[in-house]
């Protein structure tokens, strides 16, 4: 099949696209090269809708940020995505940092971030009472907030597909041809042709772009990616209330440095730190270097972090292009019909909404002819249990028994809302992908109780055998055999 | 809302003993809610033998210890709601459950015993450096999968931790065919029963390597492929160029387990850091009058038997609260942690409430020979006893009479002398 439009990489940027383009009438394909989307660097960053006051005036980082911002407040509660609007926090502790806040707060007012303030020291511990006791001064910033940045991919991707866009899982693009104005993207699977391609694939945008580069002068003249690795400590829920607002430290070169904040769900993360060491763009690992870093620089923001408490550690990894602060978002000069989204990192989750206004620019500038469909709707995400009311708990039950389940014993997530996952309009067949879907596992148990009884119910609603069900993406088979005498008959 | 005299949250080990007492003692309005589908709790999946020498005098499996115990419950009028889970706990001994076929539920309970045990510390609680990939599992939960499911989740096995469970699952993963290459312990002691240590690990010639952590974990294709082990120094620092490396698909945690006090925190419950356990009197009243606790969620046991002793003593008192409880509970003594010791329970003792003597349930907190175990009051020395052993693994327990008790000032000190 023919589409009008390909779209690279299901990621924030990605998803954020097709659920824009699905408001039109024409034919869009979201291709993902993982099994579920949000996989990369999606899943594993700091969560953060930033206000907008740290990307320099007139870029297009600065633009799309302030406006990702305003749009999350419409669109996040729509979704029903956990979206949170806390206020982002600054800290200084010296001449050189509160310089450093007054510049970021010109930056602010000229890119448009609304109501900024610069807080005294005592101003500061009203708001934050385990500030650290030297910090004296801070750059309030109320239009910032927290987001749960999977759930927004999935909402977007989930609406996108409901209203017609075609989803391709675990297709990976090895190939891209430009033949009689028709761009042929050859994959693992079938070949797929489109009008225009977006491309919106993080990490590999390079390699992506590079595909279509038949010039080997272009290849070279074209953006390269560095991963920057940054490593995480997601804390129990008991220290979820240490920070009331995202509390930053003043940005270096590296980024913008180690924050402290809640979670929409509750707990309180804390990182990252900025590596150039990653082994490759999906190494994800944990070092006990940036453990020790992070903790310590941590704790020159909040006092009294206990790490013992801490239930997960992570590693996502930032998609650099070196020497560039801005996204790159533009028609290739050199392929018409192929529109780059470079370098997403930071605030790329904030600008995401955004994009997908640019993308309905750029596409009309290629020449798209793009219609509002008539029979555009959006359909929230499911609440969550802990959500509910008592009333609207026992609705559920009445309508569905299984409501009255729970597996996820720390999460409080019953086996309803697992089912209600595993038939969405695209369903993945991995404890992690139930986990993202509906919390279950995220807890401090993380999934010691309910992993097993996950795999259960994904094996009886998929139809699969045990040893097919990932812990989450390909190749992350959970059961290897089975016991003596234990094989599964099903 | 529903009324019940007595509301028992957990029907494991420590719930059933508590119902069985409480019954025995006289309440007759008793409901156990049990977030599984069976009695038992985590017996279940404790298919290996070794269970019940103290209590039943006989070597059980923890299935078959479950069962005695759910036979002498089915024999009384104890209420059980299965497959529902408390979701919220007040301090006024409100109890919110959820089930199928009731719904959400309040439940006005006279008395309530906490008897939820206790979960795994998982990777991130130590945080382990490494890829994040499939077939990293707490020992517990490989145990859930291969005992109760059939599923084998590994081939080439390293556990980190010697912890009893962890002993355990090296054995059952051998006998299941996989190979297990090593277990680490961080310590330079094992934290698990010596016995274990022997019919788990010698007999099937499974390296213990003390003093030695994971230091890395390497991915293949999604699922761990090596595992990279260290030695440790003093510190327990792992020291560089003592890398050994395992090609494995699997690596098993067995480090630790904390009881799950979350119920428990919402009611606003004293917690003590050192047991992570609600802090408790000598009825096992924690600091909430009426709500009482007992087994993996009071202090993490090494013997199921030891619960159940423990639940009995939490089931006798909730029902001696239930049907005739007294006020004034007499002077209160505060038990202190002296050298070498790690925690106490209980941790306070309201004397006129001691009938004729008190147990003490408490570890050490390092591997001695040959020490003694002396309590103190206002320096007089109350009580002593010699130990031949002395390690953090092993819970030990003493006992003092009422006697011994009136004797002393407003707190004992319990310590570990030469």
């Amino acid at each position: 099949m023919k589409y009008n439009v390909a779209i690279i990489g299901a990621g924030i940027t990605g998803t954020a696209i097709a659920f824009e383009l699905s408001k039109y009438d024409i034919n869009v394909c979201l291709i993902e090269a993982n099994n579920d989307v949000a996989m990369a660097t999606t899943k594993a960053n700091s969560g953060i809708v930033h206000a907008g006051y740290d990307p320099l005036p007139g870029t297009n980082m600065a633009r799309l940020n302030v406006l990702g911002n305003k749009m999350y407040e419409e669109l996040a509660p729509k979704l029903n995505v956990h979206y949170k609007k806390i206020g982002s926090l600054v800290i200084g502790r010296n001449e050189e940092n509160r310089k450093l806040i007054e510049t970021l707060y010109e930056r602010g007012i000229k890119n448009g971030v609304p109501g900024m303030k610069i807080l005294s020291k005592e101003e500061v511990r009203e708001l934050e009472p385990n500030i650290q006791d030297d910090v004296d001064c801070a750059l309030y910033a109320p239009s910032a907030g927290i987001v749960s940045p999977w759930e927004m991919a999935l909402a977007l991707a989930e609406n996108a597909v409901r209203n017609g866009v075609d989803i391709k899982l675990s297709t990976k693009v090895v190939e891209i041809n430009k033949v009689d104005g028709v761009f042929q993207i050859i994959t693992n699977k079938k070949m797929i042709e489109a009008d225009y391609v977006i491309n919106a694939a993080g990490l590999y945008a390079d390699e992506v772009y590079k595909m279509v580069l038949n010039d080997n002068d272009l290849k070279a003249k074209s953006f390269k990616i560095v991963p920057v690795k940054g490593e995480y400590y997601l804390l129990d829920k008991t220290q979820g209330k240490l920070a009331n607002h995202v509390v930053f430290q003043t940005p270096n070169e590296l980024g913008k440095g180690v924050l402290v904040s809640p979670t929409v769900h509750g707990n309180l993360i804390v990182g990252p730190n900025a590596s150039y060491s990653a082994r490759s763009k999906n190494d994800v690992s944990n070092t006990s270097e940036a453990f020790d870093y992070v903790r310590v620089a941590s704790s020159i923001s909040i006092k009294d972090i206990s790490f013992r408490d801490n239930i997960r550690n992570f590693a996502g990894v930032r998609a650099t292009i070196p020497g560039l602060d801005d996204f790159i978002i533009e028609e290739s000069p050199y392929v018409k019909g192929f529109i780059n989204f470079g370098g997403i990192k930071s605030p790329g989750l904030t600008a995401a909404p955004a994009f997908g206004l640019e993308a309905v620019e750029l596409l009309r500038k290629c020449g798209a002819s793009l219609n509002k469909k008539v029979d555009w709707d959006i359909l929230p995400l499911p609440k969550f249990y802990k959500d509910m009311t008592k009333e609207e708990i026992n609705q559920k039950i009445k309508e569905n028994p299984q409501y009255g389940q729970i597996i996820c014993r720390c999460e409080t997530v019953s086996e309803g809302e697992i089912v209600d996952a595993l038939h969405r309009p695209f369903v993945v067949n991995s404890i992690d992908g139930i986990k993202r879907r509906t919390n279950a596992g995220m807890g401090r148990c993380q999934g010691g109780f309910c992993g097993p009884k996950v795999l259960e119910i994904i094996k009886r609603e998929l139809h699969i055998k045990a040893d097919e069900v990932l812990q989450d993406k390909e190749g992350s088979n959970i059961v290897l055999s089975y016991t003596k005498g234990g094989k599964d008959d099903e | 809302m529903n009324k019940h005299d007595l509301v028992i949250i957990g029907g494991g080990p420590a719930g059933l003993s508590a119902a069985y007492e409480a019954y025995q003692a006289g309440v007759e309005d008793i409901l156990i809610i049990e977030r599984d589908n069976t009695l038992g709790g985590i017996l279940n999946q404790c298919i290996h033998n070794g269970f019940g020498l103290h209590r039943f005098k006989e070597e059980l499996t923890g299935p078959e210890y479950a069962g005695r115990f759910i036979e002498m419950v089915n024999k009384t009028n104890v209420q059980v709601k299965s497959n529902s889970m408390v979701i919220h706990l007040t301090n006024d001994k409100q109890v919110h459950y959820v089930n199928k076929d009731e719904g959400y539920q309040v439940c006005q309970a006279k008395a309530v015993i906490l008897a939820m045990g206790c979960r795994e510390r998982t990777r991130g609680a130590i945080s382990i450096p490494g890829d994040r990939c499939a077939g990293i599992f707490t020992a517990g939960a490989c145990q859930k999968y291969v005992n109760m499911d059939g599923y084998l989740v590994g081939k080439r096995v390293v556990i980190l931790g010697s912890g009893d469970i962890g002993l355990i699952m090296a054995r059952r993963m051998t006998l299941e065919g996989a190979k297990v290459l090593a277990v680490c312990e961080l310590m330079p002691y094992s934290n698990g029963l010596n016995r274990n240590i022997v019919q788990c690990l010698n007999d099937f010639d499974i390296p213990l390597y003390l003093s030695h952590t994971v230091t890395d974990i390497i991915e293949s294709d999604g699922r761990v492929s090596k595992v990279i082990v260290s030695k440790v120094d003093d510190k327990l620092k792992p020291i560089k160029g003592s890398e050994i490396e395992f090609d494995c698909d699997t690596l098993l945690l067995s480090v630790g387990l904390i009881p799950e006090n979350e119920l428990s925190k919402e009611a606003g419950i004293v917690i003590d850091r050192r047991t992570n356990g609600p802090v408790v009197y000598e009825n096992m009243e924690t600091s909430i009058e009426g709500v009482f606790a007992c087994g993996n969620v009071l202090h993490v046991h090494d013997l199921v038997d030891y619960v159940s002793q423990e639940a009995a003593k939490a089931g006798v008192s909730a029902a001696k609260y239930i049907l005739h409880d007294k006020k004034d509970k007499g002077r209160l003594i505060k038990l202190t942690n002296g050298n070498l010791i790690g925690y106490t329970v209980p941790q306070k003792v309201r004397l006129d409430n001691v009938d004729d003597s008190l147990g003490i349930f408490f570890r050490v907190r390092s591997v001695m020979e040959k020490k003694r175990i002396v309590v103190r009051s206002n320096d007089k020395v109350i009580y002593k006893v010699m130990k031949l052993h002395l390690a953090p693994s092993e819970m030990e327990n003493i006992k003092l009479t009422k006697e011994q008790l009136q004797d002393c000032g407003d707190e004992i000190v319990i310590a570990v002398e030469d």
